[in-house]
């Protein structure tokens, strides 16, 4: 009964709190007001319900942080499965096997749907570097991206080069605002890192939509090239499917580039960075190099998904480089598990493709973004599928 | 001269929206330590609340100066409101969470909010009706300063010195400055820090709420992603005089707000935004701890 009464509480609070705004519409030219009413409802009622999930969810987690507390630490399934060879094996290859076929057996429209989620895969790994691994927040990811896709749009409507020649070019590009970007920037604390970021991004925005001269502002760059395969001309049908084998090829590098990384002296300095920077520093970790490091690299993905990205649509213009796409690849990374490979590649997949199918909800994408990221906080901070921590164990011998 | 004078005003006007929006951030980051993103969402909610009100008020035939203060005061409790809500669903369960996770959820909250916006009320730019009357004792000077500069410049002056003297005298903002310096040693004695943090949550907000209401009868249009730029220059303000420090807030925005006017004055319009962004980086680069703030060392 009191759970109820509570539950009345906050569905009348929030029936308040959102009755200018979701009730009513002014409308200034014509001097009406339009009265909503039915809206009312629909709030009162789903924070009504809404506020049962939402302290069952508390307890749960509250009992949950109870038993971290006590040492014991819980693996679930999926983990399991996704660490032991002999179950992962038969599954990766089955997906691979999918991968391969498909596009075969779906159309066109799909397969590049395909590939711009390939794409946010690699995206979503390589900001997993700078943010997952190391710990940085980076808000201004995008501009790395628009570097990419910038650097072969102009290098080729000025100097013709081709795309295999400016994939690299990109990709260094990138590093190399990274750490013109870094350098400055690093010393500074989380948050102020973050604004910094985001300050930057919308910088590179700005400039690529005012410089005319150079970027050909607004109205963006047109007609770029497809990639060539070996000097042959392909069709529209071909050169999709030859993208999406390509970038199928780039996330699977990007995978075991980024495995390998997150297990070696790097990545592990990086971890160690995340969790305590002054003990890192004590353990003889410069600390400038190294997260100039996860900087230069988590930007030289990004570079090289631009470049990807430019050859796919064949026209680029600044819009697509705006804040909201940095607040998409951060959202792929914290909902899949801040760290986990596993999860980023889920939750690209996730937040690329349900929106595609799910059409009807298309206009509420970036609201349902917006609530994720807060419950996900929230409930289970460490993403759908966290990364499991490489650890020692010591068994003390009975004597 | 009068350009000079003209470009002087305008950037007094901007820097007190700057530091009224400022002081949201410097006071939440002062007792958190979190930068609080959702805040420009906050000052375009009382723009949007402002402009409803002005909308029913004006249709039931309230005079000008009525409206103005009818709006100013709805659209300030319920900025404050969201601003105590915002705080209680995002930020209070995750009071003892790493650093990163509050920041997140602070940002998927700004998103969030805009995009409630965009579907319950509209995409487009929505032209927001000039509440401020136009003076006539300011005729004459009227090419170098408006009157709804004039009414900005001192309804924030006003705002600044009630606030520093609740903040010095009464018993909360005694409790906030205590929670400010140590928040351990205030729980220690007796401060009921939830509510403090509460209170500071509102009282950004409301702040936010007058500087939107105001700046939006200004310029004269509002839409849902104000807050994004506006939220970030603030930001920006409360960084370059010293986040956490009050006076630092108000003359950040100042300096911002006349960075910008003369900066976009005599030099090019087009990039407005880039010469904030720029002053921020500079900023941090030489002086971390901004104009009046103090270099703190991390200690183990």
């Amino acid at each position: 009964m009191r759970k109820i009464i509570k539950s009345l509480q906050v569905s009348f609070w929030f029936m308040f709190l959102t009755f200018p705004i979701m009730v009513i519409r002014v409308d200034t030219i014509e001097k009406t007001v339009q009265w909503r009413w039915l809206n009312l409802l629909y709030v009162g009622l789903a924070s009504f319900f809404l506020s049962f999930i939402w302290r069952f969810l508390i307890k749960k987690k509250e009992e949950g942080s109870k038993k971290e507390e006590s040492g014991e630490q819980t693996i679930t399934i999926v983990q399991k499965i996704i660490s032991t060879p002999k179950y992962n094996r038969p599954i990766y290859s089955f997906i691979f096997l999918f991968m391969l076929a498909f596009p075969w057996i779906v159309s066109t429209y799909q397969t590049n749907i395909m590939i711009s989620a390939l794409i946010y895969v690699m995206l979503g790994l390589g900001l997993n570097i700078v943010v997952g691994i190391a710990g940085l927040l980076d808000l201004g990811y995008v501009a790395f991206y628009a570097v990419g896709a910038y650097a072969y749009a102009l290098l080729n409507y000025h100097y013709h080069l081709g795309f295999w020649t400016v994939l690299p070019i990109g990709g260094l590009l990138a590093a190399i605002f990274g750490i013109l970007l870094g350098i400055p920037v690093l010393r500074l604390r989380g948050d102020y890192l973050a604004i910094v970021t985001l300050g930057f991004g919308e910088i590179i925005r700005l400039i690529l939509e005012n410089w005319n001269e150079f970027s050909f502002g607004p109205s963006g760059i047109a007609n770029i090239p497809r990639p060539g395969f070996f000097g042959m001309k392909l069709g529209v049908e071909e050169a999709t499917i030859y993208i999406y084998y390509l970038m199928i090829l780039m996330t699977i590098i990007t995978i075991f580039v980024v495995n390998r990384l997150q297990n070696s002296r790097l990545g592990r300095a990086w971890l160690a960075l995340r969790e305590d920077e002054v003990a890192c520093e004590a353990m003889g970790i410069d600390r400038m190099k190294t997260k100039l490091a996860a900087f230069a690299l988590g930007a030289t993905w990004a570079g090289f998904a631009g470049v990807i990205f430019a050859a796919k649509t064949t026209f680029i213009n600044p819009a697509s480089f705006t804040f909201l796409e940095s607040a998409i690849i951060l959202s792929i990374v914290v909902l899949g598990g801040m760290g986990s490979i596993v999860g980023v590649i889920l939750a690209a997949f996730l937040m690329i493709l349900l929106p595609e199918y799910l059409r009807a909800f298309s206009e509420y994408r970036m609201l349902l973004f917006g609530a994720a990221m807060v419950l996900v906080m929230v409930f289970r901070p460490q993403g759908l599928i966290p990364s499991v921590r490489r650890k020692y164990v010591y068994e003390l011998k009975e004597r | 001269m009068d350009y000079f004078l003209e470009l002087f005003f305008g950037g007094l006007t901007r820097g007190s929206i700057y530091a009224l929006i400022a002081l949201g951030y410097t006071m939440v980051y002062g007792i958190i330590e979190l930068i609080n993103f959702a805040h420009g969402e906050i000052y375009m909610i009382g723009a949007f609340t402002a402009l409803i009100v002005a909308g029913v008020c004006s249709l039931l035939g309230l005079n000008l100066i009525s409206i103005l203060i009818l709006a100013i005061i709805i659209s300030m409790f319920y900025s404050a409101a969201y601003g105590y809500t915002v705080e209680k669903i995002a930020y209070k369960p995750l009071r003892n969470a790493p650093r990163l996770s509050p920041l997140i959820s602070a940002i998927g909250m700004s998103i969030f909010l805009q995009n409630y916006v965009l579907l319950a009320q509209t995409s487009d730019f929505v032209p927001f009706p000039s509440l401020i009357p136009e003076f006539e004792f300011m005729e004459p000077v009227a090419h170098i300063m408006g009157s709804s500069e004039l009414v900005i410049i001192v309804v924030t002056a006003i705002a600044m010195v009630i606030l520093s003297l609740f903040i010095k005298f009464t018993k909360i903002g005694k409790a906030m400055r205590a929670t400010a310096q140590d928040r351990k040693m205030a729980l220690l004695c007796g401060v009921n820090v939830d509510r403090v943090i509460s209170v500071t949550f509102i009282i950004g907000s409301a702040l936010a709420a007058l500087g939107g209401v105001l700046i939006a009868s200004h310029i004269g249009q509002i839409n849902f992603y104000i807050g994004f730029i506006a939220g970030i220059k603030a930001f920006t303000a409360a960084v370059l005089g010293g986040i956490g420090s009050i006076p630092g807030a108000v003359l950040g925005g100042l300096v911002l707000g006349w960075t910008e006017s003369f900066a976009t004055g005599y030099v090019s319009s087009d990039y407005e935004d880039v010469f904030a962004f720029c002053l921020l980086v500079i900023i941090l680069i030489f002086r971390p701890a901004g104009i009046l703030g103090r270099t703190n060392t991390q200690k183990v």
